[in-house]
């Protein structure tokens, strides 16, 4: 199964540097989120668009990480020639990551 | 318990006109807040300035208030935005025009100056955050430079009576920040009341962000009625201790809904970390921020804080930095991707042949890799599926506009030149605004506040 389907998510910018929040539907998936989705795994998954480190925000309270991607290899918005140039499509390419079936 | 409703009429500069009016007629507002202005519109606002001293504020400024107008004054609802863009006095002035136009006696406005800090960071001795160079380096490149100003001029604007506010480059979450210190008396060294305004103001401040916009994904997340989508309204209370000191709603019956994920995707919207989102007004604290449905369409949401404010105002500044030259194509049926990469060489080899000098360039396939990249977008045997159709996107940057345009050229060329069957050739060029940023210590930024009526 994927991401998308225990999680949602929504990404914005601020310049070179974007974030991609991942919330879960249901509480109870909050500690699956928190184990499976690490700071490296989300740098690995996003190999080949950024070049910097990745910081997860823990919010325990609303079942959310925040993932602060630095050094976006299209660099930022105003100059970027990228079709996306905010990066806003990034929330959909996180929600793409596998994970284990429930029953892991 | 005096209840505050505020209600956010635009997200963006391009936003939907109509949500501000329903939330003017039916929302029973106390203000109505417009957020009209990114980073690089204001520099482009500053370009209009330059051409004409008149113009330089929002381009859709008389559209939006002589849609509400009518209904703000009959209700006594007060509006805050910060359409005034580059030329907050200039945008003050056509709407006091419009004013008269419309019949409309004893309305005050208020204008909020100072943000402009082009001069100081020119002459000044100011780091560019972002590459460490200084700003003396960008030269005439300079167009604009504005510091994010707070809440406390604004406050002082409808402390003065204005019936309209009208500012520069404030920052978001103090557009709304303002009204609420103006009605529940904050001092503005009060954290953590300037924290939980800067909450409210950052759930807004995005319009229909928080009410279902930017959030639909049929079948999972199902939202209804987003041509209609209603914008949200914030109730706020004195009483920081009751759990439903701010509610965020919308009209009812409009489109759209309200619900914990709809709020906590805008809590962290374009957020870092979670415990210091910095504005000038306090550094708030949303980590221990919690939500609860407590009725269709009404969420509630406490717990946020705040610490003292920075001393440093950040300063956006926008500089012309080159162009960028763009042309697409598009290809179909059996062999269309073969034949888009061919096309892509083809285009990329004609540049290089004929010394166009690009700073610069990238390839996509649009249907194939143009969002994510080859890497995420395919798995490891290559892409996925074949689509039936696919759009080459070539785009480069360079210093001059007559090599930008080349791309766009080539890539029309290839209707004679390239590979079979492409269709729909677009090219287009332009300017780049770039956006960088400084800080400036606040001292250095003294707003004044203005008021006039019709």
């Amino acid at each position: 199964m994927k991401l998308r389907d225990i999680a949602h998510a929504r990404s914005g910018d601020k310049g070179t540097i974007v974030n991609v929040s991942l919330i879960a539907f249901a509480d109870r998936d909050y500690p699956r989120l928190l184990r499976l989705v690490t700071a490296d795994r989300v740098k690995q998954h996003f190999t080949g668009l950024i070049t910097g480190d990745v910081v997860r925000y823990e919010l325990p309270l609303i079942g959310a990480l925040n993932f602060v991607l630095h050094g976006r290899v299209d660099g930022d918005v105003t100059r970027s020639l990228a079709l996306d140039a905010h990066g806003k499509s990034l929330s959909a390419a996180l929600l793409e990551l596998e994970i284990p079936d429930d029953a892991a | 318990m005096k209840t505050v409703r505020i209600g956010c009429g635009a997200g963006f500069s391009g936003d939907r006109v109509e949500p501000a009016v329903e939330l003017a007629t039916q929302g029973d507002l106390d203000y109505l807040v417009f957020e009209c202005l990114a980073e690089r519109t204001i520099a482009l606002a500053q370009q209009a300035k330059a051409r004409d001293p008149r113009e330089g504020y929002d381009p859709l400024l008389v559209r939006r208030m002589e849609s509400v107008l009518p209904a703000c004054i009959e209700r006594g609802v007060r509006v805050i935005t910060n359409m005034g863009a580059a030329n907050p006095t200039a945008a003050a002035d056509r709407v006091m025009r419009l004013a008269g136009e419309l019949g409309i006696r004893d309305l005050s406005i208020g204008t909020v100056i100072g943000d402009d800090v082009l001069d100081l960071v020119k002459h000044g001795d100011f780091v560019i955050a972002e590459t460490g160079q200084h700003v003396a380096m960008l030269q005439d490149r300079l167009v604009s430079a504005n510091a994010y100003i707070g809440a406390e001029p604004i406050a002082h604007a409808l402390a003065g009576g204005a019936d309209i506010v009208i500012t520069g480059r404030s920052a978001d979450p103090s557009l709304f920040v303002a009204p609420l210190a103006y009605e529940f008396n904050w001092r503005f060294d009060d954290w953590s009341a300037l924290g939980r305004g800067t909450l409210v103001g950052h759930l807004l401040e995005c319009a229909g962000q928080v009410t279902g916009g930017y959030f639909a994904d049929p079948g999972r997340k199902d939202v209804d009625d987003l041509s209609r989508l209603g914008f949200p309204i914030a109730e706020v209370s004195e009483d920081e201790g009751e759990a439903d000191a701010i509610v965020i709603t919308k009209v009812p019956g409009s489109g759209g809904r309200v619900t914990t994920a709809t709020c906590k995707e805008q809590l962290l919207y374009e957020v870092h970390n979670p415990a210091a989102y910095v504005t000038p007004d306090a550094v708030a604290d949303f980590s221990r921020v919690r939500v609860a449905e407590i009725a269709a369409d009404r969420v509630t949401v406490e717990g946020a804080t705040g610490r003292a404010r920075p001393d440093l105002l950040k300063v956006s500044l926008g500089y012309r930095d080159g162009y960028i030259g763009e042309g697409q194509i598009s290809y179909a049926g059996a062999g269309a991707v073969a034949r888009a990469r061919l096309a892509g060489e083809i285009v990329m080899q004609r540049l290089r042949r004929t010394g166009v000098a690009a700073d610069a360039i990238r390839c996509d396939l649009v249907g194939i890799d143009a969002l994510h990249g080859a890497r995420v977008s395919n798995d490891s045997r290559g892409p996925r599926c074949e689509p039936y159709e696919v759009r080459l996107r070539l785009v480069g940057r360079a210093a001059t506009f007559e090599e930008a345009q080349r791309i766009g050229q080539e890539v029309e060329a290839l209707y004679t030149n390239g590979p079979a069957g492409g269709g729909g050739a677009s090219a287009n060029t332009r300017e780049v605004l770039s956006v960088a940023s400084t800080f400036v210590p606040r001292a250095l930024v003294p707003c004044t506040t203005r008021i006039q009526v019709v």
